[in-house]
């Protein structure tokens, strides 16, 4: 099998699932619980948090569990929204948001929220100029995603969140999480107060999740009831989900250190032979993209059908976002981009990770000629 | 030293079968349900067989099962969801004062939000009058929401009884199923409710893991909103291998249902009359005619809750006092309050004992024991 749906989800690594078993069988305690078995999951979760703040250069206090990418961006954006309602009503996100961000932004505006969605250019990013004329009186909050789940593209975070910092009354919302452990980012030089993360994406297990909340910034809790989780988040822990995203967050840093020139060097060739094909056009801007996604079109193709030929080939890619609307027959990433229908109707992503290796980008350049040619064989 | 675990109330070890039936999800199927690809579909299928398996122990439909992150999750959709989207049929809410905090505070966001709840009080049991319901119900009542069974003492409610009052009225009823699913044959249909919330790891299945039941056509807002998963109810990508673990563990519980049941009545015979054996003075905080078999809340006159928690953890054994899901307090249980005000001996002498598959009567003897060592040695 070659898995490039990295983007999707990824398949957790061998250390995160032995730890998700230990915990789940010998720390099993609700850390609730004022019992040893309880502080001892207490203490697991203490530990998790810990090694998260580390990695991410953050304060333990300012690191919160959730259930994944979803739940964090809707606490961040919501939970901020109706918090700092008082102080105005202006939201900026832009046009190319994942659907928790951008959906979570449209029920907001039927509560009366006024959401600015920026444009982007045509390799995805969007416009300082356009974000500073955006800004009004009445913003509280810009949401932006770092890299883009669809076609890779990196937003100029760290320019943004320079910009934002004269103004201390907005917040400033980061969904990173395609970019962790892909593309590096400092969450206190780029001013940003609040990040979220999906345990799923880095080779963590589903379920689990992280948002960094700067000390200082309150958010009106979505989930109420035990007040876990500084409140902002309440339930009992996920233990176990929680100290393998640890795990698997400490492992994929490793990973980025030793080996993202690789993961470069494979998407690099990718690039370099989807290039060589006539048939194809490829959506992902060469610079500041993420070193795993590579976006691309087969016009006149209908991806779907390519991607169960692959698929019959035990080759795994995938379409656009697993999560975007159903209805939609064309990418809103692409069609913000300014691409017209034959592009945006007809793209495929391949999203790599530092499990893949150099053979499978040989044998996937040997199985996607082939399969490319019975295609056009067959629609003659 | 013996390790004796009597707190299934706060959480349950997940059985190995359980485990078993996750671990291929992580290692060989890890692939987003979402996805068009055949390694999505196997995900996708595997969740819509576990959907099924689990509507068809509840008597209820596919589409009506949505999976959550958990018991809060699931308290809070279902009654929140429910109130917000049918705010237009009337603002009042009923609930009672002893509600799971996932329940209560989301009842108590609701009111903030411009919605009137009436709080129903419960007798020394425990137990809700009916005549109070009867008489709480207004034109504009839009939602009921009582627990089955009480998470510290185990009282269970008669959530038929609410059916069959509410059938003739607009109001929805939800109850928090959460303590009694592992104890109580659960059918939607007989039981005559529109929503209703399971936690998986009460059940011995995993953390993070549960589902509401939320009848067909009743309109309800999601608390998460981003991509189409559990039909738009629910965005974010679905743990696969947690809600299959959580069938497993549905589908076990189920079938021993009925043997634990025995069990737990077994240890609790056995615990109370040792007491009574060993001159114990002690007091049950329950329904003895209503309640749940693997709860069990004792208050023992002339001691104090901490102490006796931390020289029983010392011995090995784990128990709670009030509930673990208060995130650490030990402030007087709000449910022990309200069955016996807030200036009662009990609220600050009682232990809950809550009983597992895998307990039995000689941890039982030993538990008993130690409470005896720890009273005498007191004196
Ligand atoms: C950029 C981005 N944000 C948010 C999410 C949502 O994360 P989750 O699937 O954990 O809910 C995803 C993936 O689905 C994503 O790619
Ligand atoms: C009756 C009841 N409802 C709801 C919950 C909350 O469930 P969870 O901890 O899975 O969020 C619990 C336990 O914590 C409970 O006992």
């Amino acid at each position: 099998m070659i898995y490039f749906d990295n983007s999707a989800t990824t398949r957790p690594y061998k250390e995160v699932v032995e730890t998700f078993q230990e915990v789940t069988t010998n720390y099993f305690g609700n850390p609730s619980s004022i019992h040893s078995l309880g502080q001892q999951a207490e203490k697991l979760i203490q530990k998790s948090r810990q090694i998260v703040a580390d990695i991410l250069n953050v304060r333990d206090e300012e690191v919160f569990f959730t259930s994944g990418g979803t739940e964090g961006n809707n606490i961040a954006i919501k939970g901020c929204a109706l918090q700092y309602k008082s102080r105005g009503n202006h939201i900026i996100t832009s046009k190319t948001e994942h659907a928790s961000v951008i959906e979570t932004c449209k029920q907001l505006e039927n509560f009366g929220f006024d959401v600015t969605y920026l444009d982007v250019n045509n390799e995805g990013q969007v416009s300082i100029e356009d974000l500073k004329n955006s800004i009004k009186d009445s913003t509280i909050l810009v949401s932006l995603m770092h890299v883009n789940n669809e076609v890779g593209t990196v937003q100029p975070i760290m320019e943004i969140g320079n910009y934002l910092n004269q103004f201390p009354k907005i917040i400033f919302h980061v969904d990173n999480v395609q970019g962790i452990g892909k593309v590096p980012l400092n969450l206190r030089k780029a001013n940003i107060d609040l990040c979220t993360l999906s345990g799923h994406k880095f080779h963590g297990i589903k379920g689990s999740g992280v948002l960094f909340v700067k000390n200082g910034i309150k958010l009106e809790p979505l989930i109420t009831g035990g007040m876990q989780e500084g409140k902002i988040r309440s339930g009992t822990e996920n233990v176990a989900g929680i100290v393998s995203l640890a795990k698997a967050l400490r492992v994929s840093n490793e990973k980025y250190t030793l080996h993202v020139e690789q993961l470069q060097e494979m998407k690099n060739e990718l690039v370099k032979y989807l290039s060589s094909c006539e048939d194809v056009i490829i959506n992902t801007p060469i610079m500041n993209s993420a070193p795993h996604i590579i976006n691309f079109s087969l016009p006149g193709i209908k991806p779907e059908a390519f991607v169960h030929e692959l698929g019959k080939n035990k080759v795994y890619v995938s379409t656009r976002s697993a999560c975007s609307s159903k209805k939609a027959d064309v990418s809103h990433v692409l069609s913000s981009m300014g691409f017209d229908k034959t592009i945006s109707g007809s793209s495929i992503r391949i999203s790599l990770s530092y499990g893949n290796s150099y053979e499978e980008i040989i044998k996937f350049k040997e199985i996607f000629n082939n399969s490319l040619k019975q295609f056009k064989q067959l629609m003659r | 030293m013996k390790k004796v675990y009597f707190d299934n109330a706060a959480t349950t070890p997940v059985r190995k079968e359980v485990i078993d039936v996750m671990i291929p999800y992580f290692n060989d199927f890890f692939g987003n349900p979402s996805s068009i690809h055949s390694f999505g579909r196997e995900c996708r299928y595997a969740l819509d067989r576990a959907r099924f398996s689990i509507a068809t122990f509840i008597g209820a439909k596919d589409k009506e099962i949505i999976f959550t992150s958990g018991g809060t999750e699931g308290d809070n959709l279902a009654v929140k969801g429910i109130a917000r989207a049918n705010k237009d049929k009337g603002k009042h809410i009923i609930t009672t004062g002893i509600e799971h905090n996932g329940v209560l505070n989301s009842v108590k966001t609701l009111e903030k939000e411009g919605f009137e709840a009436t709080y129903l009080k419960v007798d020394e049991t425990g137990r809700i009058s009916l005549d109070e319901l009867k008489n709480s119900l207004r034109e504009d009542t839009i939602l009921v929401s009582i627990m089955y069974g009480n998470n510290e003492v185990g009282t269970v409610q008669p959530i038929k009884d609410i059916g069959e009052l509410l059938k003739d009225h607009q109001a929805f009823f939800h109850t928090d199923a959460v303590q009694a699913f592992g104890v109580e044959k659960i059918d939607v249909n007989e039981l005559m409710v529109d929503a209703l919330t399971v936690a998986s790891h009460k059940i011995n299945g995993p953390k993070a893991v549960g589902f509401v039941y939320i009848k067909d056509g009743l309109k309800f807002d999601p608390i998460l909103d981003g991509g189409h998963q559990e039909k738009g109810h629910r965005a974010g990508t679905e743990n696969v291998p947690g809600i299959l673990g959580f069938a497993k563990a549905v589908e076990v519980v189920v079938e021993e249902r009925n043997k634990n049941r025995e069990l737990y009545k077994t240890l609790r015979r056995r615990f109370i009359s040792l007491l009574n054996e060993n001159g114990i003075e002690f007091k049950i905080n329950e329904n003895v005619e209503y309640c749940l078999p693997h709860i069990l809340n004792i208050s023992f006159p002339g001691t104090k809750v901490d102490t006796m928690l931390t020289n029983l953890d010392l011995e090995g054994v784990a128990v709670s006092g009030g509930s673990a899901c208060s995130a650490g307090s030990i402030t007087p249980s709000h449910v022990l309050v309200e069955m016996f005000g807030d200036n009662d001996p009990r609220l600050h002498n009682s232990i809950r004992f809550s009983f597992g598959h895998y307990n039995t009567e000689a941890e039982v003897d030993y538990v008993v024991n130690q409470i005896v060592k720890i009273i005498k040695r007191d004196k």
